[in-house]
Order: structure tokens, then sequence, then C-alpha cells
């Protein structure tokens, strides 16, 4: 058949630009483990969030403005008289919270099934760097509406740098501007959150997925698929990404869009959570208000902050709550990956982990009392005891024998059988005379025509050739 | 034509000359790059001194005046206060104010030039943000021990009446006292010492 014109256009830029080698090597010939649950939904959820902040993102700088006497009234100003405004900020601001709930599930996700362990201690840490370049885009974000949360958010978060001894009131002077949070933080802080933050994260996103497509996801199960494969070169356990996982990603992503939008149209404040109503007051440099929390995600690391009653040592606290994630691929001796063959005490600390990170971030949102700082100081104990003695409880650990693989792997003898068996059928199937009916052009012209008869012999011996020759390259 | 091969010794020289005149280079780039990002001009002008009147704040009362983008209080303080000053010497971290911040005028134990008049930066030592003014004796939500001062409502650091902080609280030192001085009886400027007027 001569190729047509549009054929002809594709593979011209084919033969310039890799795309079918780039879409085969990550979506149509990615094997991922056929085991994926629900956990593995969040990082292509996490995707779509950023998305959704880049597209919204970009729609709101069209009609907000960066200077400390207008930002406030813009933000208004989007809300009630650009059309669809409102709809494009709450996607926005709702998208930040749904940002830090699926990142917080992906993480989870990654310590509860060891995907943070030999070989992928790498991803771990482009994600954890990619987790730190979402808080710095979230609080610089934060910043640009110019409320009295804004304003006085920044205050603490920039004055953390001035707690570090002798650089401290510099660095945080730099950073401000201004010897106040001014209109300079301002427009420099929209510079970050629009360009060079994004920048950063996009570039650690393509970081993450390629180390990750380097090495192979892990599985619920914690075992390595590309230990087994079969005759082919494909893991046993595995599976095309395309089209089995795309389409199972859709599935979530529509689960998710259905939440998403629930928030969006019906409760985009979450009730002071995601927007905090102090925040629907201009900044006053003059008056904190009585009760300034941040924002849900970051209240877990700043109950930290606040349990040391110390300057300094607070600080340093709240940077090493972040830091020690980065080590977790260092801190978990344990050889098994996934929690389903671990031992009960790394259950029970994961358990305990989890329950001081949620009450933790409980605590950040209420204010100062006798009582929530012994519990907040409790809880920090709890947090840094699950990181600090993994290297002694990880090794203690009474572990269940981990399955070499999904599905049991067939002998080759077993498999040659299985063809030896199938290949009468296979050959009638592929001798038999069937009349093929073909439409081309206009139903009243159908014809019907017979395929060329092929040859059972020759077939039936260049297929136990070739099996033999296999049997001989494996041995 | 030079048959004795690669001069690999010579090549070694040649990249590591040019990898450090790079990097010298990048680091004089750097240099404008990242002081584009200090205060302006404009910022650093901004910090001009405020004269304030201060006949009409009654006894008792809080002010608060812009100075440098940041709150100055101004309070006026009853007797008892400046009694029970005297008595909470031992639940202080800094009672002399030997380790924070003030002019030397106000470095003595009700931190101000007239033991009334008390000026102080209104912005916690801790991380920055402004303190309530809660000069009750006892309150409910602050318990038995609160005998008056400032509370700071983001990480609940104590300061009394003359800015001191108390023990086991975040914040590290007293208030910030700003340079200020006496015009005449009932004005003062702040931003400006009475030190450096005298010399």
């Amino acid at each position: 058949m001569k190729p047509s014109r549009l054929s002809n256009c594709g593979n011209w830029v084919l033969d310039r630009f890799p795309v079918t080698k780039f879409w085969n090597e990550h979506m149509a010939h990615y094997y991922a483990p056929k085991n994926f649950n629900f956990w593995y939904f969040f990082g292509s959820l996490a995707l779509l969030v950023l998305v959704n902040q880049i597209i919204t993102g970009i729609l709101l700088t069209m009609n907000y403005k960066p200077d400390a006497k207008l930002a406030f009234d813009s933000i208004e100003y989007i809300m009630r008289d650009v059309p669809w405004g409102w709809l494009v900020r709450y996607m926005h601001s709702t998208g930040a919270s749904a940002f830090f709930i699926v990142i917080y599930l992906h993480m989870f996700r990654g310590i509860m099934y060891g995907s943070f362990k030999h070989p992928r201690e790498l991803i771990w840490i482009f994600g954890m760097l990619l987790f730190v370049a979402l808080m710095a885009e979230a609080f610089m974000g934060y910043l640009l509406p110019w409320g009295q949360m804004s304003y006085w958010g920044a205050q603490v978060i920039i004055s953390l740098f001035s707690a570090i001894p002798i650089i401290g009131d510099d660095l945080s002077l730099w950073i401000r501007g201004d010897y106040v949070i001014a209109d300079a933080t301002l427009n420099r802080f929209f510079a970050f959150h629009v360009i060079a933050v994004p920048l950063v994260l996009v570039m650690l996103v393509f970081m993450h997925i390629v180390a990750l497509h380097e090495v192979g996801s892990n599985n619920p199960d914690g075992i390595e698929i590309k230990e087994s494969k079969d005759p082919w070169g494909h893991p046993v356990d595995g599976i095309p990404f395309h089209p089995y996982y795309t389409v199972k990603d859709i599935v979530g992503v529509a689960v998710f869009l259905l939440f998403f939008a629930t928030v969006i149209f019906y409760m985009p404040e979450m009730g002071g959570y995601f927007l905090e109503h102090a925040n629907f007051i201009p900044a006053d440099p003059m008056k904190t208000p009585e009760h300034i929390a941040p924002v849900w995600y970051f209240t877990p690391f700043y109950s930290v902050l606040r349990a040391i009653p110390d300057k300094f040592a607070g600080v340093i606290a709240m940077g090493g709550s972040i830091v020690v994630l980065f080590l977790l691929p260092w801190l978990d001796r344990c050889p098994v990956k996934s929690i389903r063959y671990r031992g009960g005490i790394f259950k029970k600390a994961l358990f305990l982990f989890v329950v001081s990170f949620l009450a933790l971030g409980y605590l950040g949102t209420q204010p100062v009392t006798p009582i929530a700082t012994i519990l907040a100081r409790l809880f920090t104990t709890i947090y840094f005891g699950f990181f600090l003695l993994m290297p002694i409880y990880t090794r203690w650990e009474k572990t269940k024998p981990v399955p070499k693989s999904l599905t049991k792997a067939h002998s080759l003898e077993e498999q040659l059988h299985a063809i030896e068996e199938q290949l009468p059928a296979l050959i009638k199937e592929i001798t038999e005379l069937k009349p093929v009916t073909t439409e081309i052009g206009h139903p009243a012209f159908k014809s019907s025509f017979f395929n060329r008869r092929p040859n059972p012999d020759g077939i039936r011996n260049v297929a136990t050739r070739l099996a033999k020759k296999l049997i001989e390259s494996l041995d | 034509m030079n048959n004795k091969g690669v001069d690999k010794s010579k090549r070694q020289f040649l990249t590591t000359a040019l990898t450090v005149v790079g990097a010298v280079g990048s680091g004089y780039l750097a240099i404008p790059f990242l002081a584009q990002m200090q205060p302006s001009v404009k910022a650093m002008a901004a910090g001009a001194p405020v004269e304030v009147d201060i006949s009409k704040i009654e006894t008792g009362q809080l002010i608060r005046i812009a100075w440098r983008g940041k709150p100055v209080w101004i309070l006026n303080r009853t007797p008892e206060v400046l009694s029970t000053l005297k008595s909470l010497d031992n639940e202080l971290r800094d009672p002399l104010s030997d380790e924070s911040n003030q002019p030397p005028s106000s470095k003595n134990p009700g931190r101000s030039i007239k033991p009334e008049i008390f000026v102080a930066v209104g912005l916690c030592t801790h991380l920055g943000c402004s303190p309530t003014f809660r000069p009750e004796i006892a309150p409910n939500d602050l318990g038995e021990q609160w005998k008056g001062g400032f509370f700071c409502p983001c990480h609940g650091s104590w300061f009394d009446l003359a800015g001191r902080v108390y023990r086991g609280v975040p914040a590290p030192s007293n208030l910030e006292i700003p340079p200020y001085r006496y015009v005449t009886d009932t004005r003062i400027i702040v931003g400006e010492s009475s030190e450096e007027k005298k010399a």
C-alpha cells in the first residue's frame, strides 16, 4: 500500500524526534508489577494536581497584582468580577491542599511497602526534594493574597532563618528584601512562586520518573519483578504500563475528581483549613491575629517547632523532622521491603508514627495551652523515635519469608510442552482456509477471497528449530 | 605533523585552568545576582524617626505606632504595675537585660527612660509575631501565674510589662527597645537615641 501523506509526515518527524521510542520506554513497553493496589494511584494523581496548579496558576497571574497595595483587592476582583475567576481561584487553592493530601499518602505508601529501599534510594531522595520544593512553593504562594495569615505566617517562617547563629539576621533580611515583610518580599515571592520553584518542581518530577523507570516500580509485595523473566525477556509479574495502568489510573482520577469537585463547589474554605478565616482580612503589620496557625499541611512540623522551649533548638528540631525523612533508606536495616512480610515491631512503630504525625498536625492548628505543649512534646518524641531508633528495632524484626515472584515460574520443559500441545491447533488455525470478508469501498461491492495457503510442515519445522535454538542459548 | 601522540598532561592542565577560570567568573556573576535581593536604597531610607505626642495616653493605656514598618508600643504603666515588676525577677530569663537588645538609657529593671512610659518594638523575639497586651491579672485562659504582661499567641511566649521574657518559653530574649528620646515632657521621638543627641 502506498503510504499516505499523513504517515509520511509522521515518519519525517519520527526520523528526527524519537516520540515512539519515548512512548514505548515509558508507557507501552514499561513493565509495571501487576499487583498494584489503590495506593499506587497517588503518583499519577500528584502529576494531575501539578498540571491543575500550573494551568489555574497561569490563569490567575493574568489578573493578580503582585503589589502590597493592590494584591488583596486583586484577589477579591478575581473572585467577584473576573468571569469564572472564583472557580479558577478555588481550583488553585483547593489544589494546593489536594497536592499535600496526595503527596502524604504517596509518601506513606513508600514507607509502608519499602519503596525507598535499595535500589530505589535515589527515587526517594528526588521525591523528598520534591516535597521540600512543594512546601516552599506552597509557603510562597500563601503570601500572595496578602491577608493577615499570609503576612504573619511569612513573618514567622522567615524569622526561622534568623535563628541561625551569626548569619541568621542578614539571611532573613536578604530573603525579605526589607526590614519587615513588605512590598519587596511580596514581589520576589511572586517571582519564586510562578517561575523559579515550578521549574525546579517540573525538573525534579522528570528526574523522579526517570529514576523510577530505570530501576522499575516496587509493589505491595516488595518483590523485584525483574528477577523472574519469561523467555521473551519480560518480567513474569509485569504488565505494560499502557494500556493496563493508564486505564486503571483513569478510575483513580475519576474518584479523585469527585472529591476534588465536591470541595471546590461546596466547601472551598474547608471550615478554615484550606483557606483560613483570618486571611480574608488585609495584612496589617501592626497587629497579629489572635490565633495564628499555618495551613493544615504544615502543622505537624509547626507543632515540633512549638514543642521545643528554645528558639534555635526549635528551628533545628523542625528542620530535623524533615531531614530525617531523607535518611530513611539508610535508617531502615531490614532487608524485607513490604509491610506484608515485615515483623510486628515495624508495624507497631509505623502505627505509632502515623498517630503522632496526625496528632502533631491537629495540635498545630490549636492554640498553645500547657496540656497541648506536653502532648506535642510526647508526639515529637515518638516522631523522632520512629526514625532514630529504626536502625535498632529493624534488626530485631522477625520477618516472614518473601515469595520470589507473584506467579509460579514455569520451567522451560513445561513451557515447551505447553507449546507442543498447542502446536497442532496453532498450525490448524494458520493453515485452515477461511473465507475472509473485507469491506473495501461501498458495501454494495463487497468482495470475498481466500488467503493463500501456507506450508504447514514448513511452519512446524521453523517452530521446532526455534525452540531448539532457544534451549541451546539458555544452557 | 606531530606523531608523538596526545600530550595528556597538557590537556589536563588546559581543562583544569578553564574550569577554574569559569568557576571564578561564575562566582563574580553570582555577586550582583544575589546582592540585588538586598534591601533597596529606598527601603533603607524609609527608616525615618517618628515623633509622638504621649500626653494623651491615659494611665494603663497602650498605643501602637508604626516605625520602619514595625509596630512600636507606648504604654503608660500604673504604679501597681511598676511595683509588681520588681517581684518577678526569679521567673524571668534575663531580668537585668544583659543579653537583650536596648539602648543604654533603657538598660534598667523597668527598661525605660522614665519609669512609667514604656516604649518597645512590638514584635516577639522568637519568630516575630506581635504579642497581645494582657494587663489583667490571672485571666482564665492564661492561668493563676499571669501577673499582667504581653502574651504571644503564635508560640506562647510570656513577657512582663517591661517586655522581659519569662523562663521556659520559646522566645530567647526580652523585647527589643527602640532608640528614642524625649523632645519635651510630652513628646518623644522614636528612632533617635538620647545618647546620639548628647554626643
